[in-house]
């Protein structure tokens, strides 16, 4: 009996490329259970766009449909060049915290700001993974790295924040640790119009764990230990928490997308 | 009876948008910046009116990223920078070279260094147009010398750029961007458009390296794998094969150098016997003829060869016609730049002249005292 997510991938590629323990493993399986459950039998009609980094490879070269393979930081423009050529396909952008909100964060906000009709997936494991482990803007203060071996003196980006107050349709943020809630969310934004954006904190095995002494899963349950509702933040007060991940679905609204506006200033 | 063509009185920054139009261009991004911001603004306005896109992209590396995307979804992309910009879509070229995707950048040449003068000509961007980019890759560069010559040029680049699944390079300069000319828009423009493959085969090699492979439709089901990174026909990475990496690369090179033949593309004004050569592109061919005709006027030999391509030069042309001159001159609004072939193929014989600042052009005056300076010699 084969994998019934096996028919998304190319069986080629696998084992995939990613290390022992990567979070990276169950993004995949939550987003083809996504697919699965909102009726995608294949990835014909999608293409999926991913820049530079360990997460730009979950669709190139795994998944079997149409993807394109970038420069670091610009998976979102492109991504926005095919949509405005083909808005019949699903565009969907995967990428890495460094990739889509370090090198590519003006993208990012202009992209949530014209509400363009593609989903970002960002996977955010606070380093520059496939560098060494480098500070990356999502890294924790005072976190060790190896160019911060004193220490992380930057504080980190609230990337979800910044996106929901740039634009877009739809805000998530979870952990791997929350599998049915990405499951959710999957679901709900690959449908949507205009600008979609969900971060998933996952582990980096091979570059953070092992510094903090940690197992794969000990770090696994630590992001969820470390979690909080964002309705629960809301009631505290979102700056009164630090050192937190405000998890949940930050927005979820119907303004009209990019593609719709172009059809209305046109009329 | 002649066919009498339409007469319309335009800047090369206008006749380049309607260049691109004529050869199907339906999806352009840019960014501000002078000089070339007056050819966006008309593509603006009149690529929704021709079904096309137009968007504007938050930076110049949006903008060179948006198009390749675009590009590989079906579009004829174009964009038009200058300076600073040209600069920052360096990197976005060498993906589209990598990828194998047709698009079009028109620099509109400004003065540099840096922001320089920003509204004033020059010709600084040739190398930076042929060598911009990282690692070994080529693409073809483009010069027009007059607002008609924007025009054909253009449509060239768009079918170049198709035939040989390419990124292709204008260079225009403030001046010929700028300038207003009445011209007669040719009837009869031939326009390449793009192979396309619906089926699963290799779309990243092919067996006749000048022929490059047909482009793979999106959403068509056949699992296209497009990526930056060394890969075989098929699209897959092999960031490690030495054999894959060097045929990938080689066959870029060998679609755009194995067609040379029908890439470079020159003119020549002169006699049979020459003394005095100049070789000469873009704005600077103008003073160039002039001083040609003003030194033949006055009992010298002198012609003139204008490169409307720069890259890739064709040697053997180069050599034919610079070796029975006794002097060639350079002219060009920077410190020297074409003239480094030119050196390679014509010696110690060849002269540049150099004009820079203030977007003065070179004047015809100017070029025969020169000759006269250089023949004393």
């Amino acid at each position: 009996m084969t994998h019934p997510y096996l028919r998304y991938l190319r069986s080629e590629t696998i084992p995939t490329v990613f290390c022992p323990g990567c979070g990276i493993g169950i993004i995949m399986k939550a987003f083809f259970n996504a697919l699965d459950e909102t009726g995608y039998k294949d990835m014909k009609k999608f293409v999926f766009v991913s820049g530079i980094g360990c997460s730009a490879w979950i669709p190139s070269p795994h998944f079997k449909a149409d993807s394109i393979h970038t420069l670091h930081g610009r998976a979102i423009p492109v991504a926005t060049g095919v949509k405005l050529v083909r808005p019949d396909l699903n565009v969907i952008v995967f990428g890495g915290d460094g990739d889509i909100a370090g090198i590519g964060g003006n993208h990012l906000l202009h992209a949530a700001r014209r509400n363009i009709d593609i989903l970002v997936i960002m996977v955010n494991n606070e380093v520059y993974g496939m560098t060494g482990g480098q500070v990356a803007p999502t890294t924790p203060l005072g976190m060790k790295t190896t160019t911060t071996p004193y220490g992380n003196p930057e504080p980190p980006l609230d990337v979800c924040n910044v996106v929901a107050a740039a634009g877009g349709n739809y805000v998530a943020r979870w952990t791997v640790g929350h599998y049915d809630q990405l499951v959710r969310s999957f679901k709900d934004a690959i449908n949507k119009k205009g600008f979609r954006f969900i971060e998933v904190l996952s582990p980096c095995t091979s570059r953070v764990s092992y510094r903090m002494g940690l197992t794969p899963a000990e770090h696994i349950k630590k992001l969820i230990k470390n979690s909080i509702y964002i309705e629960k933040a809301r009631k505290i007060g979102i700056e009164n928490i630090k050192g937190r991940y405000i998890i949940g679905v930050f927005k979820d609204i119907e303004n009209p997308s990019y593609l719709d506006m172009i059809k209305e200033v046109s009329k | 009876m002649i066919k009498t063509a339409k007469k319309v009185f335009w800047t090369g920054n206008i006749a380049a948008a309607e260049a691109a139009l004529r050869a199907g261009c339906n999806f352009y991004a840019g960014y501000p910046i002078t000089p070339s911001s007056d050819l966006m603004e008309y593509m603006a306005r009149e690529l929704p009116k021709r079904g096309g896109t137009f968007i504007q992209g938050e930076d110049e590396i949006a903008s060179i990223n948006m198009l390749i995307g675009a590009s590989i979804a079906g579009a004829k992309a174009m964009t038009a920078t200058s300076g600073p910009g040209f600069s920052l879509m360096q990197e976005g070229i060498g993906l589209a070279i990598m990828l194998e995707v047709p698009l079009i950048i028109i620099d509109v040449m400004r003065l540099g260094p840096s922001t320089g003068q920003a509204t004033k000509s020059g010709q600084g961007d040739l190398m930076q147009s042929r060598w911009g980019r990282h690692g070994d890759q080529v693409l073809v560069v483009y010069a027009p010398s007059t607002v008609k010559d924007t025009y054909i040029t253009v449509i060239d680049a768009f079918n170049t750029a198709e035939m040989l699944r390419t990124p292709v390079v204008v260079l225009l300069d403030e001046l010929i961007g700028h300038l207003w000319e009445v011209i007669d828009i040719p009837e009869d423009t031939k326009i390449v458009n793009r192979r396309w493959t619906d089926t699963q085969e290799s779309f990243f090699d092919s067996e006749d390296f000048k022929i490059p492979p047909p482009m793979p439709r999106l959403g068509e089901g056949i699992n296209v794998l497009y990526t930056g990174s060394t890969h075989d026909g098929y699209g897959y990475r092999k960031t490690q094969d030495p054999k894959v990496h060097d045929r990938l690369v080689r066959r870029i090179h060998m679609k755009i150098y194995g067609n040379i033949d029908k890439i470079f593309q020159y003119e020549y004004t002169g006699g049979d016997s020459v003394d005095i050569l100049f070789i000469s592109y873009g704005s600077m061919a103008r003073p160039s003829l002039e001083a040609v005709y003003k030194l033949n006027s006055n009992n010298f030999k002198a012609s003139l060869l204008r490169l409307r391509t720069l890259w890739p030069l064709n040697y053997n042309i180069l050599k034919e016609y610079t070796r029975n001159a006794s002097i060639i001159i350079v002219p060009e609004m920077n410190m020297g730049q074409l003239i480094l072939d030119i050196k390679a193929v014509g010696g110690d014989k060849v002269y540049g002249f150099n004009k820079i600042g203030g977007g003065v052009p070179i004047y015809p005056s100017e070029l025969v005292n020169y000759v006269y300076k250089v023949y004393r010699r």
